[in-house]
C-alpha cells in the first residue's frame, strides 16, 4: 500500500503544479477536481480495511471536492464567460519557480518535526507544499475565480495534514469540516457571480473601490 | 440537556424564520429566538448545566461570560431588528432574519464547545452566516467588502484548522482523548512543545484575522463600513468574542503546559500593533462606522494584551471583552439610528444629529464616552486592570505606551462624533424615533454603566475562574 499512497502523493503535488502553470481556468478546476479525487482516496490506501470512518470519510471528499464544488465552478465561469487568467501578479515561470520552493522547503522541514519522522515519509511534505502553493495562488492571481482555487488547494492541503490523525478525530468532526468547507466555497461562488455581473470582470485588482 | 437546548432554540429558530409562510411573522421568530435563548442563559447561571457528548460539550464559568455577552447583545440587536426592518429592508428578506438565527447558533457552539475541532467547526459557522448579511445591498462596495471577508476570514480559519491539527500532533505519546480542551490541560505536561508552539501560532494568526488584529485587520473596516449598523455591532461584540474565546482557550493549554514565555511577547506583539494601528488610522477618518472599525481593532489590541500580561491583565481582558461587546452594540445602533434620521444614502453630511435624533444623538455621546474608557462605565475598570497587570508585571513600558495611545484614539474618536452630533445643520428637522431603535442600545448602554459600578458576585466568580486557568488573577 506504500507504493500506492507515494503514487497519489506524487500525483498531488503534481496537479499543485497545474494550477500554478496554466493560463487556462478551465484546467485549474480539472485540476482541484482531480486533486480532490485523489485526497478522497487516500484515507482508502492509507487505512486499508472496511471501517465506516475511512470509507464514508473517502466517499463524502470524493463528492464535495471532486465533483459538486469542481461543477459549481464550471457553472460559475460559464456563467461569467471568462476564459484566461489575463495577467497575473506574478508571471507563470515565475510562480512555478517559487512552486519547487515551497516543495523543497515543505520537504526540509518536514525532516525536522520530531514525531513524524516514521509517520508517512511524503504526506507531511506535501501537505505543507499544498497549503503553501494555496496560498501563492491565493495571493498572487487576481482573478476571483482562480483565488477560490487557491483556498480550496489550501484546504487540500490542510485536509492531507490531517490524514495523519484519522483514527484520533473523531469522524462527526471531518463531516463539520467539509460541510464548511463546501458552504464556504459555494458563498464565494455566488459572490464571484455578482461580481461578475457587477464589474463585468473577475478580476479583484478592480476592487479598489474602498481605500483608505 | 440545557446545553444541547442553547444550541437548538436559535437553529430552530432559523429554519422557522426562513420557512414560515407568513411574512410578517418571520421577524418575530428572530425575537422570540433570541429571547427563548437568553433565558435559558439565564437558567444556565442558576444552575450549572451538565456537560453533553462526553465532555465535548460543557459550559464552564468562561464559557457562560461568553455565551451571556453574546445572548444579551443578540437579544437586544434582534428587537432592534423587528423595529429597524420595518424602516429599511435589506436584501434578502427572509435569509436576513434565517443568518441572524444561524449565527447565534454557531456562537453558541463555540462557547460550548470543549474540543477544539468543534469549536473550530462552529467559528468557522459564525463566518460563513455573517458573510449573506454584510452582502445586503449588492452593490459595488459591499461586493468589495463581502469578498475581502471572506478570503481574509477563510484563509485565516483554514490556518486555525491547520494549527488544530498540530495541537493534535502535540498529543500523540500524551494521555487523554484527543483535542479535548479538559484532557490537554490536565495532561499539558506531556505535549510536545515544538508542536504545541506550532499550533499556537497558526491558532493566533487564524483566530485574530477573524478578530480583526493588525495586521490581518485590513478587511473589517470595508466591512464594518458597508455591513447595515446591526450587523457591524453584532461583528464587533459577538463574533469577535466568539474568536477571542478560540485565542483564550489555547492560551489556557500553553499556560498549563509551561510555554508562556514563549507565548506572551507574541500575544503583546500583536496587541501593540493594533493599538498603534488603531490610532494611526482613527484620527481624521470621516466615515462613522470605519470609525467604529477602527475603535473595534483597538479593544481587540488591549484583549490580547491583556491575555498576553497575565495576572490582573488576564482578569481585566475578560471582562473588557464583556463591556466592548455590549458598548460597540450601543455605538453601532446608535449609528445606524442618526443616518437612518440622515437617509442613508449618498454619504450625509452627518451634522445636527442632536437636532434630528436627539434620543439617539444622545446615546452616541453616551458610548463615546463610554467606548474611551471614562469613568463610570465599564470599560474604564477593565482598562484600568489591563494597564495595572502591566505595572505589576513589570511592564511600565508598554503601561505608558498604552496610556499614550488610548488619549491619541481618545481625540480621534471624539473630534468625529462630538461634530456628528452638535455641529449644527440649519436643515435639520426632528424625525420621531421609534422606541423599537432607542429602548435596545439604551439598555446596553445601561448595562455598561452598571458594570463601571458593581460587578454581580456570580459574574466576578466566573472571570476570576477564567483568569485562573490563564495564569492570572482578580483583584
Amino acid at each position: 500500500m506504500i507504493q500506492i499512497v507515494e503514487l497519489l502523493l506524487l500525483l498531488v503535488a503534481l496537479t499543485n503544479f497545474v494550477v500554478l502553470g496554466t493560463t487556462r481556468l478551465s484546467t485549474c478546476i480539472r485540476a482541484v477536481a482531480v486533486q480532490g479525487f485523489l485526497l478522497g482516496l487516500l484515507p482508502l490506501a492509507l487505512y486499508p480495511g472496511v471501517a465506516l470512518h475511512t470509507w464514508g470519510l473517502a466517499l463524502g471528499t470524493i463528492l464535495v471536492k471532486a465533483l459538486v464544488l469542481p461543477r459549481f465552478l464550471r457553472w460559475a465561469i460559464r456563467e461569467a464567460a471568462v476564459r484566461r487568467e489575463v495577467e497575473p501578479r506574478l508571471g507563470y515561470v515565475t510562480s512555478l519557480l517559487l512552486g519547487v520552493v515551497a516543495v523543497a522547503a515543505a520537504f526540509a522541514i518536514s525532516r525536522r518535526l520530531p514525531l513524524l519522522e516514521e509517520a508517512r515519509d511524503m504526506l507531511v511534505p506535501v501537505a505543507l507544499a499544498t497549503v503553501i502553493i494555496g496560498l501563492l495562488v491565493l495571493t498572487t492571481r487576481t482573478k476571483a475565480l482562480v483565488q477560490v482555487v487557491g483556498y480550496i488547494m489550501l484546504e487540500n492541503g490542510v485536509y492531507l495534514f490531517g490524514l495523519v490523525h484519522v483514527e484520533r478525530v473523531p469522524f462527526l468532526v471531518e463531516v463539520g469540516v467539509l460541510l464548511d468547507v463546501f458552504v464556504a466555497v459555494f458563498i464565494m461562488g455566488i459572490v464571484v457571480f455578482h461580481i461578475s455581473r457587477e464589474f463585468d470582470s473577475l478580476d479583484t485588482a478592480r476592487l479598489t473601490e474602498l481605500t483608505e | 440537556m440545557l446545553v444541547l437546548s442553547l444550541l437548538a432554540i436559535p437553529a430552530v429558530a432559523a429554519v422557522l424564520a426562513y420557512a414560515w409562510p407568513a411574512p410578517g411573522a418571520r421577524t418575530a421568530w428572530l425575537g422570540l429566538g433570541a429571547s427563548g435563548h437568553l433565558a435559558l442563559v439565564g437558567v444556565a447561571w442558576m444552575a450549572p448545566p451538565a456537560p453533553a457528548f462526553a465532555g465535548w460539550l460543557a459550559l464552564d464559568p468562561l464559557g457562560l461570560v461568553v455565551l451571556s455577552t453574546v445572548s444579551g447583545l443578540f437579544a437586544v440587536v434582534a428587537w432592534y431588528a423587528v423595529g429597524y426592518l420595518r424602516r429599511a429592508s435589506p436584501r434578502g428578506g427572509r435569509a436576513f432574519a434565517s443568518c441572524l438565527l444561524a449565527f447565534l447558533a454557531a456562537a453558541t457552539l463555540v462557547a460550548v464547545s470543549h474540543h477544539f475541532a468543534v469549536l473550530w467547526v462552529g467559528l468557522e459557522g459564525t463566518t460563513l452566516a455573517m458573510a449573506p448579511l454584510v452582502f445586503h445591498r449588492h452593490d459595488r462596495h459591499s461586493l468589495e467588502a463581502v469578498w475581502k471577508y471572506l478570503v481574509i476570514s477563510s484563509v485565516g480559519i483554514a490556518l486555525a484548522l491547520l494549527g488544530v491539527f498540530f495541537l493534535a500532533t502535540a498529543q500523540i505519546g500524551a494521555p487523554g482523548r484527543p483535542l479535548l480542551l479538559d484532557d490537554l490541560v490536565s495532561a499539558a505536561a506531556r505535549l510536545q512543545p515544538a508542536w504545541l508552539k506550532a499550533a499556537f501560532v497558526f491558532l493566533l494568526v487564524g483566530f485574530g484575522a477573524k478578530m480583526g488584529l493588525a495586521p490581518m485587520h485590513t478587511w473589517k473596516p470595508d466591512t464594518y463600513g458597508e455591513a447595515p449598523p446591526l450587523v457591524g455591532g453584532l461583528m464587533a461584540g459577538a463574533l469577535t468574542s466568539c474568536a477571542f474565546l478560540g485565542l483564550v482557550r489555547i492560551t489556557e493549554v500553553t499556560v498549563a503546559a509551561g510555554i508562556a514565555p514563549f507565548v506572551r511577547p507574541l500575544l503583546l506583539g500583536f496587541g501593540l500593533l493594533s493599538l498603534v494601528v488603531a490610532a494611526a488610522f482613527l484620527v481624521g477618518q470621516t466615515d462613522l462606522r470605519r470609525l467604529l472599525a477602527y475603535s473595534s481593532v483597538e479593544h481587540m489590541g488591549l484583549l490580547v494584551l491583556g491575555l498576553g500580561l497575565g495576572g490582573l491583565g488576564a482578569y481585566g481582558a475578560l471582562l473588557h471583552m464583556v463591556n466592548n461587546a455590549w458598548v460597540k452594540g450601543v455605538l453601532f445602533l446608535a449609528v445606524g439610528n442618526v443616518l437612518l434620521g440622515a437617509g442613508q444614502e449618498p454619504a450625509p453630511p452627518l451634522a445636527g444629529a442632536l437636532r434630528r435624533t436627539p434620543a439617539s444623538a444622545l446615546l452616541l455621546l453616551v458610548g463615546l464616552f463610554a467606548v474611551t474608557g471614562s469613568p463610570p462605565f465599564g470599560l474604564f475598570l477593565s482598562e484600568f486592570a489591563i494597564v495595572s497587570g502591566a505595572i505589576q508585571g513589570g511592564h511600565p513600558v508598554i503601561a505608558f505606551v498604552v496610556l499614550a495611545l488610548l488619549a491619541v484614539i481618545f481625540v480621534g474618536l471624539s473630534t468625529r462624533i462630538l461634530d456628528a452630533v452638535y455641529r449644527p445643520a440649519p436643515a435639520a428637522t426632528r424625525v420621531a424615533e421609534s422606541p423599537w431603535l432607542v429602548a435596545g442600545p439604551a439598555a446596553l448602554a445601561l448595562a455598561v454603566l452598571t458594570l463601571g459600578v458593581f460587578i454581580p458576585g456570580p459574574l466576578f466568580r466566573a472571570l476570576a475562574a477564567g483568569a485562573r486557568a490563564l495564569g492570572g488573577w482578580a483583584p
